[in-house]
C-alpha cells in the first residue's frame, strides 16, 4: 500500500488528529511530572484506569462512552496520590504504588466476577488508536484546548512550583491549587492516552517525549515545545508504520518515541566526543 | 512597625519538639542574625515565618498582618538553604530563574540585578550547567530583583568564594542602611553575624538570647553559654565593624 492511499481513509485522519491532541497534552504535562520526579504517576493512573474501565463495563455503560465514564474515578485516584504524597509517613513512589495496586487489583477481581466482557477489557490494555470513536476525537480536542490554555495561563506558577515548591509558596503562589490542576489534567491525559498506547504504555506517552527534549539543553519554554513536537512526530510516524506494516499502533508509537530518544542520545554523545 | 512578629511559636516534627514557645519581633530596618547549633530549629523557624510549615501552637504576623491573610509576597525576598531544582538537568536559564514567579517582566531590573551579582554574562545559560557558586548567585539575584522590604537568607554564602561573599554582605548592608530593607540572616558563621547584623537571636530549640550585640557582649550569662572566647570573637568582630563606620 502506498503512503498516499492511507490518507483516503477517514479513520486514519481521526486517529491522527486524536493522537496529535493526546500526544501534545501528555508530553506537555510530562515535562512538569518528570522534573518533579512524578514520572511513575502515568503507570499508577494507567492501572487505575484499568480498574475504572472494568467498573464502568460492569455497570453496563456503552463502549462509546467508556473513556468519558472512567474519568471521574481516575481523577479521584490522581487526587488520592497527591494527598498520599503529602503524607509525612508515605514516600511519593510508595503512594503511587498503593493507588496503582488498588486499581489493578480491582480490575482483576471484576474480570474474574464477570463472564462476558474480558475481551473488550483486554483491548484497553494494549490500546488501538485506529479504532478511536468520534466522541473520543472530540473529547481529546476539548482536553487539548483546556490543557493548552491552562499551561499558558498558569505557566509562571507551574514553572515556579516545578522549580521548587517551597520557594514558590514564598512567592505567594497557591501551590496546592497548582498541584490540583496538574494532577487532574494528568488523570485526564492518562485516560485519553490509554486509547493511543494502551494502559500498559500510558506512562511512555508522559515520560519519553519530555526525556527527549531534556537531552537538548533548552530553556524551559522550548523544552515543552520540543517535547510536544517530538510526541506529535512519534504519533504520526507510529500510525503510518503500524498501518503499513500491520503492527499494533500503541506499541509502534512508543517504539518510535524510544527510537527518537536513542537517536538524540547518540547524536549528543557524538557531539560531546568531537569537542 | 513590626515587620515580623512571632508569638509563642511551637513546632513539632514527627512528635518531636523542634522549636519551643518562641516569641520575638523584628522592626523595620532591623538586621537580625539568627545563629544556633545544627538542629537548633533555625531553618524550621524561617519556614514557619514564611508559611511553608504550619506551627502547632502560636502565631506569626508579617507586615502587621496575620500570616494567613498576608498576600504581599513580592515584598519578601527569600533565599532557602537548599533548592530542589538545582540539578544538572533542570531546563531553566539564569534569566528564567531570576524571573521566577514574576507576573510582569521587568527587563531593566533583571539586567541591573544580574550585573550586580556578576552573572550578566550567564543570562542565557542553563542553571544546571553552572558551578554551585554561580547557582547561588543566581538565587541571590532572584531574591533581590524586586528590591523587597524584607530579605530572609538561610545560609546564603556557603558555596561562595570570599570575594563574592564580601560583595554579597556589603550589598545587604547597603540595602539595610540606605533603603531601610529589613534583613534576617541565618548562618553558622557567627563572625559574619557579628560583622553585619545589629541584633542577634541565638536559638537552640528555644531562644537562648535575643537582643542587641551590646547586650550580648555585656552579658556574663552569654559568656557562660558560648564560652568566653566565642563571645569575645563575636563581639570583637562587631566592635571592629562599628568603629570603622
Amino acid at each position: 500500500m502506498e503512503l498516499c492511499d492511507i490518507l483516503n481513509y477517514e479513520f486514519i485522519w481521526r486517529a491522527a488528529g486524536t493522537g496529535i491532541f493526546i500526544a501534545a497534552v501528555s508530553s506537555a504535562l510530562g515535562v512538569f511530572l518528570v522534573l518533579r520526579r512524578f514520572s511513575l504517576i502515568g503507570d499508577g493512573l494507567a492501572h487505575v484506569t484499568f480498574g475504572s474501565v472494568a467498573v464502568v463495563m460492569l455497570i453496563g455503560i456503552s463502549p462509546m462512552y467508556i473513556t468519558l465514564a472512567a474519568l471521574p474515578l481516575v481523577m479521584l485516584s490522581s487526587l488520592a496520590i497527591l494527598k498520599l504524597t503529602r503524607s509525612k509517613r508515605i514516600q511519593g513512589d510508595a503512594a503511587i504504588g498503593i493507588v496503582s495496586s488498588i486499581g489493578i487489583a480491582t480490575g482483576i477481581i471484576l474480570i474474574s466476577l464477570s463472564n462476558g466482557y474480558n475481551v473488550d477489557l483486554f483491548s484497553y490494555l494494549f490500546g488501538n488508536i485506529l479504532t478511536v470513536t468520534q466522541t473520543e476525537f472530540l473529547l481529546s480536542l476539548i482536553v487539548f484546548i483546556i490543557v493548552t490554555a491552562t499551561v499558558i495561563i498558569f505557566y509562571n506558577d507551574l514553572l515556579a512550583v516545578t522549580f521548587d515548591e517551597e520557594l514558590a509558596l514564598t512567592m505567594g503562589i497557591k501551590t496546592n491549587r497548582i498541584n490540583l490542576i496538574l494532577f487532574i489534567l494528568t488523570a485526564v491525559a492518562a485516560v485519553l492516552a490509554m486509547k493511543v498506547a494502551g494502559i500498559m504504555l500510558v506512562s511512555a506517552m508522559l515520560i519519553l517525549p519530555p526525556l527527549i527534549a531534556l537531552q537538548l539543553s533548552l530553556n524551559f519554554k522550548m523544552t515543552i515545545i520540543v517535547s510536544v513536537l517530538f510526541s506529535i512526530l512519534s504519533v504520526l510516524c507510529g500510525i503510518i508504520a503500524a498501518f503499513m506494516l500491520n503492527l499494533p499502533a500503541g506499541g509502534t508509537i512508543v517504539i518510535t518515541n524510544v527510537a527518537f530518544l536513542l537517536f538524540v542520545l547518540g547524536v549528543k554523545k557524538i557531539l560531546l566526543l568531537q569537542r | 512597625m513590626n515587620i515580623i512578629r512571632v508569638d509563642n511559636l511551637t513546632f513539632f516534627y514527627n512528635g518531636l519538639e523542634v522549636i519551643s514557645d518562641i516569641s520575638f519581633s523584628v522592626k523595620k530596618g532591623d538586621y537580625l542574625g539568627i545563629a544556633g547549633p545544627n538542629g537548633s530549629g533555625k531553618s524550621t523557624l524561617i519556614k514557619n515565618i514564611l508559611g511553608i510549615l504550619q506551627p502547632q501552637k502560636g502565631s506569626v504576623s508579617i507586615f502587621d498582618k496575620p500570616l494567613i491573610s498576608f498576600n504581599q509576597w513580592n515584598r519578601i525576598g527569600y533565599l532557602p538553604q537548599r533548592i530542589n531544582a538545582l540539578n544538572q538537568h533542570f531546563p531553566c536559564t539564569v534569566e528564567e530563574t531570576v524571573n521566577l514567579g514574576m507576573k510582569i517582566r521587568n527587563t531593566a531590573a533583571l539586567k541591573r540585578t544580574l550585573k550586580l551579582m556578576g552573572i550578566g554574562h550567564l543570562a542565557t545559560r542553563l542553571i544546571g550547567e553552572l558551578s554551585y557558586g554561580e547557582q547561588q548567585r543566581t538565587m541571590l539575584a532572584r531574591a533581590l530583583i524586586n528590591q523587597p522590604d524584607l530579605l530572609i537568607f538561610d545560609e546564603p554564602t556557603t558555596a561562595l568564594d570570599p570575594e563574592t561573599r564580601d560583595i554579597f554582605y556589603s550589598l545587604t548592608e547597603e540595602m539595610n542602611r540606605s533603603r531601610g530593607t529589613t534583613i534576617i540572616l541565618v548562618t553558622h558563621d557567627t563572625g559574619v553575624i557579628g560583622q553585619y547584623a545589629r541584633n542577634l537571636l541565638y536559638l537552640d530549640k528555644k531562644i537562648i538570647f535575643f537582643g542587641t550585640f551590646e547586650d550580648f557582649c555585656a552579658s556574663p550569662d552569654m559568656a557562660g553559654i558560648f564560652g568566653l572566647t566565642s563571645q569575645h570573637m563575636i563581639c570583637h568582630q562587631h566592635n571592629k565593624t562599628e568603629n570603622s563606620i
